[in-house]
């Protein structure tokens, strides 16, 4: 059991700086999911945790002390990788027994341990089989039991389950987040899927271009994103993008229509509303010309276009729904569920 | 390609027969020659098929003194032969194991200069550094012994580059996982490396021990001991050291002895050979 101090962390290939100004803390038994697009830093980040990626400054602290200079054994972490990396000549059993091996614990202790994660992630039946001999999802287990029988303080997940096919994904998510809840131990997981992201995390670390978008739990990223970006990741379909003028709480589109918002902000910005938060009005004053449906089942995505301009806009209506292509549609928002953005450096406006 | 044609199924099947004939009928003359007495062997036309004196020329070959003459017994250089190549093969595993463990998984400086060292020294073959590598071992006083026979063959670029590569397919997880086990470079090339390269060594293994098991200039230059005559060399000398003409049925019996292991380390080992040529998946 441990907490994780990020503090000023950077990290350069020769000058090309890749990771800026990390900062973050993290408690004890927490689930963190770091999130962003690939190439955001965000496994890099992970593997400086891990020791396996040197830091070129600032500090990383876990349970208090500065790690910076240890080994990934001495940590006192696990990891799970993204192709899971188990030794193919090792049988299950001698894959999760091996760091305990290495670390001279007795031989009834490391069969003791290896078996109570064995029945917890039910893959006792498999313990004599090689890695090659199972499916994705069973090697996934034994990635996982290999680092429970660790019995680490900090659990490390390098996009565990992007190997794994959709349905088999959603199960595992769950495991793992019972899983983590079970053992209590301190989790930081690394993912590119947001929908992973929002289910997992405790609190979520938006990475983008190496720096911090935002930092905090789902529902704070979902309600009050801090900016473009986050507005845009997080959510399915993303968010709609309006440039406006806004003054005395009302808020003019590009096509002359107008918006009544509870901000009292003055001037351009660029505002933002959620698919699932429009909903079909006549009197409403956002029109769309249809493009395109798409039929859920649970809902419909209207794709189209803000009329009079070159603005793509998502609706997503409950249930199922029709549209003729090519029509005029016009849907209605709630005041409060309208986001601004500032124009120049996309942050969000606070009042 | 399928095709199914009579003439054509007729004419392939001749060639492969002519192929596989060409191929055996030396082994075969080999056989029968070693297979009548001293007399019939001189006498024309050669015999093409066997004779009664199997059993007595393979007694006196390996046991006896071989030639009539003070030729060692055959056992003696066959074991010469086995030690050789055993060590040169031993000998160019672990040696380009290591510099391939060295240059892949370490970081030091010149890193790539030492490879290509390595790799330059395809071009220098010992008949092409014979003088010098002579110079040295008889200095050491390595003349007439198993390590003058073995240690200048053992330095391998080949089998380096060929490990660099097997090592190069293994994923970086691999290692970092071993890491976060606690496994220091050692212990991760012990557990890890080396059972992951196993097929690879078996097939290099296969390659080598032939390699070695053929050497025939190096043995002829450093060892004068008769007691150090390797089996390939002795095969060349029964014919030259013999004062009357050449006793053909001893002199094949030598040879099909002398075919004799490399086949056992062939067909024992095939089956790991193959994979270690084939298997990509790691």
């Amino acid at each position: 059991m441990a907490e994780i101090k990020l503090d000023n962390l950077i990290k350069a290939y020769g000058k090309v700086e890749v990771l800026h100004h990390i900062e973050g803390d993290i408690h004890d038994g927490e689930f963190i999911v770091i999130v962003g697009p690939s190439g955001c830093g965000k496994s890099t980040l992970l593997r400086m945790v891990a020791g396996l990626e040197t830091i070129t400054s600032g500090t990383i602290s876990i349970g208090g002390k500065v790690v910076n200079k240890l080994e990934p054994a001495d940590r006192d972490i696990a990891m799970v990788f993204q192709n899971y990396a188990l030794y193919p000549h090792m049988t299950v059993y001698e894959n999760m027994a091996y760091g305990l091996k290495i670390r001279k614990i007795p031989k009834d202790e490391i069969k003791r341990r290896v078996e109570e994660a064995a029945d917890i992630l039910e893959i006792r039946e498999y313990l004599d089989r090689r890695p090659r001999q199972l499916s994705g999802g069973q090697r996934q287990r034994v990635a996982m039991g290999r680092a429970i029988v660790r019995e680490p303080s900090v659990f490390l997940f390098d996009e565990p389950l992007s190997n794994l096919d959709a349905k088999l994904r959603v199960q595992m998510r769950l495991e793992i987040r019972k899983l983590q809840k079970r053992l209590g131990v301190t989790s930081i997981y690394v993912t590119h899927d947001q929908v992973e992201a929002m289910t997992l995390g405790d609190r979520l670390m938006v990475l983008n271009g190496g720096y911090v978008e935002q930092f905090g739990t789902p529902i704070e990223l979902y309600q009050k994103p801090a900016s473009l970006f986050v507005a845009g990741f997080i959510g399915s379909p993303s968010m709609n993008f309006m440039d406006a003028d806004i003054s005395n709480g009302v808020a003019t589109l590009a096509n002359g229509a107008k918006l009544k918002l509870s901000s009292k902000f003055n001037g351009p910005a660029t505002l933002g509303i959620r698919p699932e938060h429009l909903v079909a009005d006549d009197k409403g004053a956002i029109k769309v010309t249809v493009d395109m449906l798409e039929q859920l089942g649970a809902n419909t995505l209207v794709h189209g276009i803000l009329d009079g301009t070159q603005t793509s806009f998502v609706v997503s209506l409950d249930g199922i729904q029709v549209a003729e292509t090519g029509s005029n549609q016009t849907f209605y928002a709630e005041k409060d569920s309208f986001h601004l953005f500032d124009k120049e450096t996309g942050k969000r406006i606070v009042e | 390609m399928i095709e199914n044609r009579p003439i054509l199924t007729v004419f392939t099947h001749i060639i492969m027969i002519l192929g596989v004939a060409l191929i055996a009928l030396p082994i075969w003359i080999t056989f029968v020659a070693a297979s009548h007495d001293e007399i019939r062997m001189l006498q024309a036309p050669i015999p093409m098929l066997p004779g009664s004196h199997f059993v007595e020329n393979f007694k006196q070959a390996l046991f006896g003194a071989g030639l009539s003459g003070d030729q060692t017994p055959v056992w003696r250089m066959l074991l010469n032969s086995l030690a050789m190549a055993l060590m040169i093969s031993f000998g160019k595993i672990s040696i380009s194991l290591i510099s391939a463990f060295a240059i892949v998984y370490f970081k030091f400086p010149f890193r790539m200069g030492f490879f290509w060292m390595i790799f330059i020294t395809l071009m220098l073959p010992v008949e092409v550094r014979i003088l010098p590598t002579f110079e040295v071992v008889a200095n050491l006083g390595m003349l007439n012994s198993y390590w003058g026979l073995s240690i200048p063959l053992i330095a391998s670029a080949t089998a380096t580059f060929m490990f660099r590569q097997v090592f190069l397919t293994i994923p970086d997880e691999m290692l970092e996982s071993a890491r976060i086990d606690g496994a220091g470079p050692m212990r991760f090339f012990w557990d890890i490396l080396l059972p992951l390269s196993r097929t690879n060594i078996a097939a290099l293994f296969v390659i080598l021990f032939i390699f070695g098991w053929n050497q025939y200039l190096w043995p002829l230059l450093i060892t004068t001991d008769t007691d150090m005559t390797t089996i390939v060399m002795s095969i060349k000398q029964m014919l030259e050291s013999a004062e009357q003409s050449p006793q053909w049925n001893i002199i094949m019996m030598t040879a099909l002895l002398a075919m004799l292991p490399p086949i056992l380390v062939v067909v024992g080992m095939q089956k790991l050979f193959v994979q270690g040529l084939t298997e990509t998946d790691k």
